[in-house]
């Protein structure tokens, strides 16, 4: 059977609460010591870590947000000295500054082998070649995957994200099985691989492994008929790891959250109630095993249900949905985080106006395309096409360079924009998932 | 094989144990480790019933056994080799690990099971079949607590719990006594607890450990990991240098 770790992904649910019981217990008793930030909340609450006694008594503690990671930017939330952190990554902040998370090496290891877990659930072993079209940098999806599936010990080609054309000359001639990316990506490629007359038949692809922002069951129909291939979904979040926190087995019906590592809940994003078993809501993570930046509670602001039936692939860990949506107004453009307010940000730095925008969300084919409108005002409209263009490309770029995804920039004319008491519409999502 | 769930145990009014959690499973051999007065002994004590927990659940096999005395324990099958060894020093060799089986004897266990036992243990412990007419207080530290753990099998325990075995001795016959826990393991398939101050030995033969500070749990691994965290460090010998910006 393809279980990488049958001790941990088949256990018993009573020795797995016994375990999860434990391993909470010896996280709160470190965070408590080591991150003031946990400190200050358990005791505004009057809360010290021996007050869990059970897996219940979870609903008593703190959430965690994204605003608690901006205000303690960068270390403030780390439990060991930077020292013994030996990776840092990041990912989108809602305003300016990212968010900063931070492995040791024990936590590498841990990250390497869930990975490698989710990758062997659906049939990737030694004898693969794997082709990893995330982009490397700061974000966890490309690293995540490359040390998962070196920990197999598949053949690993670091390829990155873009340069379609040539992914697609690799794929030939390396045969590579595996394919690793965003699915709009996947798309992207079987697009290209069509007017290059290249037939997807005639390549190794056996599987392909896509996250980073979500999918239908359609969308996984249209790539595994396109690229003949198994389409599958996996789901994490740098916050929490990076890819590793659920995967996909074989029967593609639900994401097996690996509970040894992290455990899982259901709340009401208005009322932070935790909700019953079935019910769809946002999901909130604890880390169990996490050293560097154990995450108690946090709010993942991701829409998904729990089931915890049992999986005929013997697993006894219980599945999560695909997700179905955001409690937020984050978007993922591309596979990247984007937050509207980001976009505000450099928008209300330019030119000292304070510019009508709104922000037209697309998909030009497979790939997203995202539009800022912003309504003309004096202060930035130029008689001369050549300005107006420096202009634009300006903002363009310095949009850009905060969000790490390219946009296009459009001038509209005055009043064009609707305005409504209080909440503006700022976002048009066209994109039909 | 053994559950603890939220076990608190006090000395009068000191809170010595705050809501410890761990489990054993068998086969496994277990270590708890961290500094001096964490808590470490205070588990064992609690497990075997000297100092029972205040609240807490202890599961051993699923039966509930934080209510039994400490003589029902051991007939449960729980043994445990004390701290500083405390072998009968004007008994022999022989006669302390008769005494070890003395449950078997009140149960009515036949004389030869018993002296298979014997034999057995002659066997692990080669020097103590040279000593065994000796009386106890004259063997070494090293032989002391050899003795202690062979009295402790002689009861056939399923769960053998091992309080500081490397206190006082000297290196290389600590070396010694971790090769006979060792052998416990491939020779008799034993599950054991061990308390130990040395991390570093015990991590070395145990499968997982639980890192104990002031009371209460702070970490739990496999010992590869646990050998590798700087966390096990920071229990033993607190505040560390700061970070090179905040100097």
């Amino acid at each position: 059977m393809d279980i990488w770790d049958s001790t941990h992904e088949c256990m018993p649910r009573e020795e797995l609460e016994q375990l999860q019981l434990e391993r909470l217990q010896a996280t709160l008793n470190r965070v408590y010591k080591n991150v003031t930030c946990y400190r200050k909340k358990f005791n505004e609450l009057e809360i010290v870590p021996e007050d869990i006694q059970s897996l219940n008594d979870l609903t008593k503690l703190p959430f965690t947000t994204k605003e608690d990671l901006r205000l303690n930017y960068p270390y403030g939330m780390f439990a060991v000295p930077l020292r013994e952190v030996v990776r840092i990554h990041s990912s989108s902040g809602t305003t300016g500054k990212p968010t900063v998370v931070g492995y040791t090496r024990n936590d590498l290891k841990t990250w390497s082998n869930l990975v490698a877990r989710f990758m062997t659930a659906v049939g990737v072993t030694h004898d693969d070649v794997v082709q990893i079209a995330f982009g490397y940098g700061m974000f966890t999806g490309a690293f995540g995957l490359h040390y998962g599936a070196e920990t197999i010990g598949a053949s690993v080609i670091p390829m990155g994200s873009g340069n379609t054309e040539k992914q697609i000359i690799i794929m030939q001639d390396y045969k590579t099985t595996v394919l690793v990316g965003t699915p709009s990506y996947a798309l992207t490629i079987v697009d290209k691989m069509e007017k290059m007359g290249v037939d997807p038949k005639g390549l190794s692809l056996k599987v392909g492994l896509f996250g980073g922002e979500p999918w239908s069951e359609a969308m996984r129909r249209e790539i595994e008929s396109r690229l003949f291939i198994s389409a599958t979904d996996n789901y994490g979040l740098s916050e929490i790891i990076g890819p590793g926190v659920a995967g996909d087995c074989h029967h593609k019906s639900g994401m097996h959250i690996f509970e040894d590592a992290f455990l899982p809940e259901i709340i009401d994003p208005d009322t932070g109630a935790v909700l019953p078993t079935g019910s769809i809501g946002e999901l909130v993570l604890t880390t169990l095993t996490k050293e560097a930046l154990p995450m108690i509670r946090y709010r993942t602001r991701d829409i998904t249900s729990l089931d915890y039936t049992p999986c005929v692939c013997g697993r006894t860990l219980v599945r999560m949905k695909k997700t179905m949506g955001r409690s937020d107004d984050m978007l993922i453009i591309r596979g990247i985080n984007v937050f509207p307010s980001q976009i505000e940000e450099v928008l209300f730095s330019i030119e000292n106006c304070e510019p009508h925008y709104q922000l037209v969300v697309s998909r030009e084919g497979a790939m997203d395309v995202l539009e800022v409108c912003i309504e003309v005002t004096e202060n930035i409209f130029f008689d001369e096409m050549k300005m107006q263009r420096a202009f634009l490309e300006k903002v363009e770029k310095r949009i850009e360079s905060v969000l790490g995804v390219g946009v296009t920039v459009r001038l509209v004319e005055p009043n064009s924009i609707p305005r409504h008491e209080g909440k503006a519409e700022r976002v048009i999502d066209k994109r039909k998932i | 094989m053994l559950k603890v769930k939220n076990i608190n145990t006090y000395y009068g009014q000191v809170h010595a144990l705050k809501n410890v959690s761990l489990h054993l499973s068998e086969g496994e051999i277990v270590t708890l480790i961290g500094a001096n007065g964490a808590g470490k002994t205070t588990i064992l004590n609690s497990l075997s019933a000297i100092i029972p927990p205040r609240s807490g659940e202890i599961l051993f096999d699923g039966v509930a056994i934080n209510n039994l005395s400490p003589d029902k324990i051991v007939e449960m099958g729980i043994s445990q080799v004390p701290e500083g060894r405390q072998v009968f020093k004007p008994l022999t060799v022989e006669e302390n690990l008769e005494l070890g089986a003395y449950l078997r004897y009140r149960k009515r266990e036949g004389r030869g099971t018993i002296k298979k036992e014997l034999e057995s243990v002659y066997a692990l412990f080669p020097v103590l079949l040279e000593r065994r007419k000796q009386m106890a207080g004259t063997l070494s530290g090293g032989e002391q607590q050899m003795l202690a753990i062979g009295r402790a099998l002689m009861a056939k325990p399923r769960l053998l719990l091992l309080d500081e075995p490397s206190m006082g001795l000297a290196p290389l016959v600590v070396q010694e006594i971790f090769a006979v826990i060792e052998n416990l393991r491939k020779e008799k398939k034993s599950t054991v607890l061990l308390v130990e101050q040395n991390a570093k030995v015990a991590l070395k033969v145990a499968d997982r450990g639980y890192v104990l500070e002031t009371g209460k749990v702070i970490l739990e691994g496999i010992s590869s990991e646990l050998l590798e965290n700087k966390e096990v460090q920071r229990a033993y010998l607190g505040k560390e240098k700061k970070e090179i910006w905040e100097r």
